[in-house]
């Protein structure tokens, strides 16, 4: 099946009229050795319901699991109303706001976008968006490097790894030197380890960390910021920002961020949405689409891209980024399941996710064997145990069961930590599911 | 000639903050089952925030009727022809929609054990496959989740390239100055110097500026193809040979590949490197400004140094190879715009080896016939291009005094959408224009027909073109007072 619309007869007058006599004089400019003889060996076309049933199949061929998986990805629950927002195609299929007068609902939709995850980091600005929450770190180590002219980056050992390793992919080409700063015995960056130098551009921390674990962002912060350096808060559990005191009142300078759970389902890792906000004054170093309001000429209120001078459709080489397309989409999911949340309903679904985890940690530590590997810093909804048995095990018994029982943190050398279980939870796991999780945990 | 109007809007819709009312709520979340105890035992107060985030409190209808209303504000593709140049505005087919939104895929967590996602990572694979196929090329990542992020792995790849064979001294990239801005940004993002080349007189890249570029310390060359004029680059073999020749590389930016697929392939040109634009090509949905996808094919010589992970199919049984010393590392937090990549997979799959030929063949007529149309009243400096065609506005301004920005802007009263204008940035009152294959004889007609009228109401009615749009949501917007006085959220009443 294809999607085009001539016939022979449309085809013909539209050649005449262009005044050759067949679509190949069209590509007379390739020099004729390049002309592919042959069709490419791919597959013969499908039919809808032949590519259904094909695509349908590859689907099922993967699990569909209760999941206890967290780190960085969260599974909740996206309401049907947002979803169904999302599939008009007014929003789907536009695209960047190139003409403001005709897309003032993608570009009301990211200003409200903006406003909210303002609100969630608590500081003043953010962007319209960026790939996810790795390469929103890495886009905000380099925006440091910028503004401060400094060389070396201070990432704290319990960063996301991926994170980490997006940093590093992102910098390689740079001149620069990255550096760890490790956790201290509560699992967490403390102030005194931090060698913070006039050489340092960022500190970048994440909370809650990898780990699970609250950051105690403000004693950092003002060493930091004496010595002249920018604190980034890697943010990938956005979730946690409901509850926890938000990193820009805690002196975070920039929060990167992950914004998954909000509208978006895990689909393995992609689309999902980078966050990015930062305070006032770096606004002109930011990366990335920014949306601001204005007038017309009739005194209406209207949404235009705004200081796009910093990017690199204008500035080229000299832009903050090379971003171009990110994640619109995305982003208005974020948008519409956040508005339909509205206060209450964001802080229940944390509150909910909060005590499935605590209740969970509790019958968990009941267990022979089993115990957390930082048992005196608090966590949000996600904690690492040690696990007794090879963690491997663990999970295989759980797919029998249905379950995904965590992520194995022997995945993550970067880490440093023994192997053992990270274990999320979210508004949508029941009682029942998670005493499943701890039988499946006890070898029950 | 032209298409559906906006429908009235009314003045301004308020922002959903405006909406908001103290204790509604717009969905009903699950109260926990388990015994639940304070959150201060939980978490120690001095972590929890003060006041809550200032979220609109609205009722699920009252956001549903919001964001409705704005929606009708786009302009998109399935309203009408969204012809902006080197964007492929495509018709996005529907069951792509469906397939990324199945449960074994939507649902599926990025830590799933492999064993079980072997549908997913088969997916991939084919696909990655099949896109190896298109570009005539050995390997293949999914991982970049944008042709930007695409391209910063290919100038990546180059570096870890020219570093495992000691060639540290090459920093310098060649970007022709047609180039989209993607691509000197990203070479300074990887830390390589850009050298722009001038273009020759068709519009192509010229080979004495090339050879008196080459030197010991070039990385390589960047060059789309068809360039951003919709010119093909009919010295790509010469071009490719004078580059390897003096220890370089060739970057393919796919931006264009639209005019290409099944009928010449970026590896047979000489590219050790493309990236791919999913969401133009291959029809998955823009969304307003992403999500898209870029994934970046390479030649064997390049194959070690791909991002990882990479999928890899041993007796049909798949797995995520990590062993990969060379590599460049990731560039995504996961495995890249997955839900993207079904979409992509759907509409290959359905197209097939003819189909993809088909709907290049197709795109270059349509844009062959629009710009016929057209020609008369828009001269086109560098010819009709393949799939686009970059007309120049500068004879109309001459005339009548009416700039390109008034024309595209005009073009909105007609319900469409204008072309990208301005850019490429060597032609003076650009508007590159991109029908796509997904657009009928008539749709061409109709747009043809308002540009002439537009073209024609600058020399009866000027003020009406330089004063446009009138029949939109919003008038000309102040864009010099948005950079000015900067509003990028909404601000709360005191109180």
């Amino acid at each position: 099946m294809s999607f085009l619309t001539h016939s022979e007869a449309d085809r013909r007058e539209m050649l005449a009229a262009v005044g050759v006599s067949s679509v190949r004089d069209l590509y007379g400019d390739i020099p004729a050795s390049l002309i592919l003889d042959d069709p490419l060996p791919l597959p013969d076309p499908l039919s809808e319901w032949e590519a259904t049933s094909l695509v349908s199949g590859h689907a099922a061929r993967n699990a569909e699991l209760v999941c206890f998986a967290g780190a960085g990805i969260y599974d909740h629950h996206v309401p049907a109303a947002a979803d169904h927002v999302l599939r008009r195609s007014e929003f789907y299929t536009a695209y960047t706001p190139y003409q403001p007068e005709v897309s003032q609902g993608t570009l009301q939709s990211i200003y409200e976008f903006q406003t909210m995850v303002c609100e969630l980091t608590g500081l003043d600005v953010a962007n319209a968006s960026m790939y996810d929450g790795a390469t929103a770190t890495a886009e905000a180590v380099l925006m440091a490097l910028s503004v401060t002219r400094r060389r070396e980056i201070l990432l704290a050992g319990h960063l996301h790894p991926h994170y980490r390793q997006v940093v590093r992919t992102y910098t390689q080409g740079l001149d620069v030197s990255l550096l760890s700063v490790g956790p201290g015995e509560s699992g967490t960056v403390e102030e005194k380890a931090l060698d913070v130098t006039d050489a340092t551009a960022c500190v970048v921390v994440q909370s809650p960390n990898a780990l699970g674990l609250i950051e105690e962002l403000s004693p950092l912060a003002d060493r930091i910021h004496d010595a002249g350096a920018l604190l980034v808060c890697a943010v990938a559990d956005p979730v946690s920002l409901a509850l926890i005191r938000p990193p820009g009142e805690q002196g975070a300078d920039v929060v990167a961020g992950e914004g998954q759970p909000f509208g978006n389902t895990p689909n393995f890792g992609g689309p999902v949405v980078g966050l990015f906000a930062a305070r006032k004054k770096l606004i002109r170093k930011m990366p990335g689409r920014i949306v601001g309001a204005t007038d017309d000429t009739e005194g209406r209120r209207g949404y235009v891209l705004t200081l796009q001078a910093r990017e690199q459709q204008i500035r080229r080489e000299r832009a903050t980024s090379n971003i171009c397309t990110n994640q619109g989409l995305n982003a208005l999911a974020a948008t519409l399941h956040l508005a339909m949340l509205g206060r209450e309903g964001l802080r229940q679904v944390a509150e909910t996710s909060v005590q499935n985890a605590h209740y969970a940690a509790a019958r968990i530590l009941e267990l022979d064997g089993f115990e957390l590997l930082y048992p005196d810093t608090p966590f949000v909804r996600e904690f690492a145990v040690r696990t007794p048995e090879d963690p491997r095990a663990i999970l295989s018994r759980g797919l029998e069961r249905g379950l995904l029982a965590g992520v194995r943190l022997g995945r993550f050398p970067d880490l440093e930590t023994p192997d053992g279980l990270l274990l999320a939870f979210t508004e949508k796991r029941t009682r029942a599911e998670i005493d499943r999780l701890v039988d499946v945990l006890a070898g029950r | 000639m032209s298409r559906i109007p906006f429908p009235f809007l009314g003045p301004t819709t308020p922002t959903i903050f405006e909406r908001s009312r103290p204790g509604r709520s717009g969905t009903s979340v699950p109260r926990p089952d388990v015994p639940t105890r304070p959150l201060e035992e939980l978490i120690p107060a001095r972590h929890l925030r003060a006041s809550p985030p200032r979220l609109p409190e609205v009722p699920e209808h009252e956001a549903v009727r919001h964001y409705t209303e704005i929606s009708l504000k786009n302009h998109h593709v399935d309203r009408a022809l969204y012809p902006l140049g080197s964007c492929t505005m495509k018709y996005n087919p529907k069951v792509n929609e469906q397939m990324a939104r199945l449960g074994g895929f939507a649902g599926l967590h990025p830590f799933t054990p492999v064993d079980v996602a072997q549908g997913a990572l088969g997916l991939m694979h084919e696909l990655g496959d099949m896109l190896g196929e298109i570009a005539g090329m050995d390997a293949v990542t999914l991982q970049p989740a944008a042709g930007a992020q695409g391209e910063l792995t290919g100038v990546l790849l180059m570096r870890a390239y020219h570093q495992s064979r000691g060639d540290v001294q090459r920093r310098r990239v060649l970007i022709p100055d047609s180039a989209h801005g993607t691509n000197p940004a990203t070479v300074a993002l990887a830390g390589f110097e850009v050298s722009e080349l001038k273009s020759n007189e068709a519009g192509r890249l010229s080979v004495k500026a090339l050879r008196e570029a080459l030197d010991e310390r070039v990385a390589g060359l960047m060059l789309t193809n068809p360039n951003t004029l919709g010119v093909f680059e009919s010295a790509i073999l010469e071009i490719s040979e004078l580059v390897h020749e003096a220890g370089g590389l060739m970057y393919m930016d796919g931006a264009n590949l639209n005019a290409l697929t099944g009928i010449a392939r970026p590896g047979d040109m000489g590219y050790d490197i493309v990236h791919f634009n999913l969401h133009k090509t291959f029809s998955t949905p823009h969304g307003g400004g992403g999500p898209g996808a870029g994934p970046v094919a390479v030649m064997s010589h390049l194959e070690p140094f791909l991002p990882m992970p990479t999928v890899k199919s041993e007796d049909g049984v798949l797995s995520l190879d990590w062993d990969r010393p060379q590599s460049i590392g990731r560039v995504h937090g996961f495995y890249g715009n997955f839900g993207v990549l079904v979409r992509a997979y759907t509409f290959i799959r359905m197209l097939g080896q003819s189909g993809l030929r088909e709907m290049a063949e197709a795109a270059v007529l349509n844009n062959a016939y629009l710009s016929a149309r057209l020609e008369s009243c828009f001269p086109l400096p560098y010819g009709r291009g393949m799939h686009e065609s970059v007309f120049s506005g500068a004879e109309l301004k001459k005339k009548t005094g009416v700039k390109t920005l008034d024309v595209a802007k005009r073009l909105l009263d007609y319900g469409f959408h204008a072309p990208t204008v301005y850019f490429p940035l060597i032609v003076a009152e650009a508007m590159l224009i991109e029908p796509t294959e997904t657009e009928t004889k008539e749709e061409l007609d109709r747009y043809a027909d308002a540009l002439l009228s537009i073209a024609a109401e600058a020399e009866s009615d000027p003020e009406l073109v330089t004063g446009a749009p009138h029949a939109t949501p919003v008038r000309r917007l102040d864009e010099g007072r948005a950079g000015r006085e900067l509003d990028v959220r909404w601000s709360f009443p005191e109180g």
